[in-house]
């Protein structure tokens, strides 16, 4: 009784390590669809990216704002102005890099309540 | 004494005479430029000078400013942000007119500091007095508390914000000095615009800096500040008051 | 003495779910009014940069400082030792308590960013008299729910006293910090004084007892229970000196302003010059916060009726939102003086008196506190023994001082 109970859980591992393995198949939940416009320039590895993102900006905010450092690499315009979709401009939006995963996760983010969604260089007239 | 014991002493005083003198190396950096990666710092503390005298009819500095900081109006002036306007003044016994733009003072004892209750609105290490955003709940206290008038409460969703000036619908801001173009050694663009285009009255730099031509000014001839009596030693001085 | 005995309120005649239909309407109307300023932004009000505390503060500021007068009576008891009031004490503690959740309903919702409140009892910066209130609002709760505790628990009444003490000390803190917001602004002529804190505890003490003996009799008459005369008159006798306290107060401060030429065109726009707010000061607050009580509450000699003194407390209510109108709006309405003998003008509104009109969203905000707490005072005097079975003439100790 036993081993077939060990059996069993083995079984069921190796079953869901191979599903996980196999995430090149299409997925039978819907996922959000994120479109990395320039893959494997991002400040942080993807993964590491994904879950710290958050935890990054809250301590990155708090040392511009407080400190005044600007390190370009980590500021959210630089973010936003790499991640903004092609076709928008925006972060924002049905597709939006920022706004397609929070929805999906419905997880609301005010920080375009006050930062700008737009890439700068196509808002017009402006030099920065 | 052995020869060992004597190196010993001779690193020892060496570091010593460095560590003393590096902070010297590091004020000759600060005074020229602050590069992105660092920080702010109390050696620095930013002033402005104003000779209201050469003010008049021009208003270039408050056209400058909201367009640098993306402080647009909807026609409705009692609700709409202003973070620098132009007062004027006439004396009631000698008839005497004026007018001076008016900012937040960027006081050293700013009273809009002490009220906060989230401590948003905070003064940086170089003097600059800022309202951070992410902690700021709207309660207007440091609206009623600032004896210039200097902050407004943002009443109505904002958007086309300028990607270097965030600002929402719900939180309170003011004159930033420009913070944005200081920490990359520009000017406020009010000082820009008005030694452009406008009376050339504006004196702006680093009022620490003995050599600056702020420090140099403010030395050599008279200068005041709004309500002294407060004894809040406001960063924005003017002449001509 | 027999032992007072208290009992929930039963309904019988249904007024109880009149009572709170009627109020939920009014929570109902207040938080619409809410989401529309969250949503929409403060536009959809009548405040603007120069008046940025308007109807709901006036509101907020009167239930709080009410609600710390509203523990006065049970103080009296606990901490003063006066027995007579001890069967007052239970509604007392129970209405300092609801009274201070309704203002702090309205203060919360009228921020900016409500959703910040989070932020609010995280971040601290301690020099603010509000980030202190943030404490002493929320701590008042703990004090009077402990406080109520050992009330309404047998085997806790040994301990009334010392937590009636730790009440009452609170409460005196609580509302010298209320009063210490505007006494601390040291920019603007009508605050930056240190007599708006015991300003404050006075109000507090008046207003507060008003509401008390508002709710008292309406309790009392809806629920068919025997309110005797000694009772009420001697809470009357009491609101009369507070009002009195009030008043002395109130002239103190004018009159030490009107010694003062600097502070002469700020005590002409009160007294004489400011249009609505000078109304308000005179017939609202002088008049019916102060002379019609008294007049009520003592000409009539040793009878007084029950209307008179039911006139008395709302005249006093009246009077107390008018005086908070005139602090709070007024004072922000009167230009700050940067250039002391100037005439000043600016597309900011300097040197002129703000106009300002309350709006639908502030009035629905405000009275929703009211009702908010009114509801919590009617459902826990529904479930919970706070009301004493009778306070008629031969069941309280009039032996008792």
């Amino acid at each position: 009784m036993m081993r077939i109970m060990i059996g069993a859980l083995l079984a069921g591992f190796a079953v869901a390590g191979l599903a996980v393995a196999a995430d090149k198949q299409p997925a039978r939940v819907v996922v959000p669809l994120v479109e990395i416009e320039k893959a494997g320039l991002c400040v942080a590895p993807t993964g590491e990216m994904r879950r710290d993102h958050m935890k990054m900006l809250l301590h990155q905010r708090d040392l511009t704002v407080h400190q005044g450092l600007r390190d370009p690499r980590f500021s959210l315009k630089n973010c936003v102005d790499c991640h903004a979709s092609q076709k928008t401009g925006s972060v924002l939006g049905k597709d939006g890099f920022c706004s397609g995963c929070h929805s999906y996760a419905s997880v609301s983010i005010d920080c375009f309540d006050c930062h700008s969604a737009l890439r700068q260089s196509r808002v017009a007239g402006v030099a920065r | 004494m052995n020869s060992d014991r004597r190196q010993v002493l001779a690193w020892g005083a060496a570091v010593l005479a460095s560590a003393a003198l590096a902070p010297g190396f590091r004020l000759i950096e600060l005074v020229q430029a602050r590069s992105p990666e660092e920080a702010a710092s109390t050696l620095q503390r930013w002033g402005l000078l104003i000779d209201t005298t050469k003010c008049e009819d021009c208003d270039v500095c408050v056209t400058a400013c909201h367009e640098e900081n993306g402080v647009s109006g909807h026609g409705r002036p009692e609700t709409d942000a202003q973070w620098i306007r132009k007062v004027s003044l006439h004396d009631k016994q000698t008839g005497h007119t004026q007018a001076l733009p008016v900012m937040c003072q960027h006081c050293e004892d700013p009273p809009c500091v002490d009220v906060c209750p989230t401590g948003a609105s905070f003064k940086r290490a170089d003097g600059i007095v800022l309202v951070d955003k992410h902690a700021c709940i709207g309660c207007r206290y440091c609206v009623m508390a600032c004896p210039f008038g200097a902050r407004s409460f943002i009443h109505e969703p904002v958007s086309d914000q300028k990607a270097d000036v965030p600002r929402g619908k719900g939180t309170v801001e003011s004159c930033t000095l420009c913070v944005h173009r200081l920490d990359r050694g520009q000017t406020p663009a009010c000082v820009e615009a008005c030694n452009r285009d406008g009376g050339k009255a504006m004196v702006f730099g680093d009022l620490n800096d003995g050599t600056g031509e702020l420090q140099r000014r403010l030395r050599s001839e008279p200068s005041s500040q709004i309500r002294p009596d407060l004894a809040l030693n406001t960063g924005v001085r003017y002449q001509g008051l | 003495m027999a032992s007072v005995q208290y009992r929930e309120i039963d309904d019988r005649s249904g007024r109880f779910h009149v009572l709170l239909a009627a109020f939920g309407a009014l929570i109902l109307a207040a938080l619409g009014a809410a989401w529309t300023m969250e949503h929409r932004g403060h536009i959809v009000t009548g405040m603007s940069n120069r008046i940025v505390w308007g109807v709901p503060h006036v509101f907020a500021v009167f239930l709080i400082v009410a609600a710390s007068g509203a523990l006065n009576v049970a103080s009296i008891s606990s901490v003063f030792g006066r027995d007579f009031y001890k069967p007052l004490a239970r509604l007392s503690g129970l209405l300092a308590f609801t009274l201070l959740a309704g203002g702090l309903a309205v203060l919360v919702l009228d921020l900016g960013r409500p959703d910040r409140l989070v932020v609010a009892m995280t971040r601290y910066n301690f020099k603010s008299i509000f980030a202190w209130n943030i404490f002493l609002y929320t701590g008042f709760f703990a004090v009077v729910a402990l406080y109520l505790w050992t009330m309404l628990e047998r085997r806790m009444n040994g301990y009334i006293g010392r937590a009636g003490m730790l009440a009452f000390l609170w409460r005196l803190v609580l509302t010298t910090g209320t009063g210490s917001i505007f006494g601390f602004l040291v920019g603007r002529e009508p605050y930056n004084s240190a007599l708006l804190a015991p300003l404050f505890i006075v109000m507090s003490f008046s207003f507060g007892l008003a509401v008390f003996v508002l709710v008292l009799m309406s309790a009392f008459r809806w629920s068919g229970r025997a309110l005797g005369d000694v009772v009420l008159n001697r809470l009357g006798n009491l609101l009369g000196v507070f009002v009195a306290a009030v008043l002395y107060f109130v002239a103190v401060y004018h009159l030490t302003n009107l010694y003062m030429t600097h502070q002469h065109p700020f005590e002409r726009f009160i007294l004489v010059e400011g249009g609505a707010y000078t109304a308000l000061f005179w017939l609202g607050q002088v008049l019916l916060g102060g002379l019609v009580p008294l007049v009520l509450l003592f000409a009539g000699g040793a009878n007084r009726s029950r209307g008179r003194l039911v006139a008395a407390a709302a005249s006093v209510i009246a009077g107390g939102f008018a005086q908070l109108y005139v602090i709070i709006i007024g004072g922000q309405a009167y230009p700050q003086v940067m250039f002391p003998g100037k005439v000043v003008a600016s597309s900011f509104f300097d040197g002129v008196v703000a106009a300002y009109t309350p709006s639908l969203p502030e009035l629905a905000l405000g009275t929703g506190g009211v009702a908010l707490a009114l509801t919590l005072t009617v459902v826990a005097l529904k479930v919970l023994p706070f009301l004493p079975r009778s306070l008629a003439d031969g069941d309280v100790d009039s032996a008792a001082t």
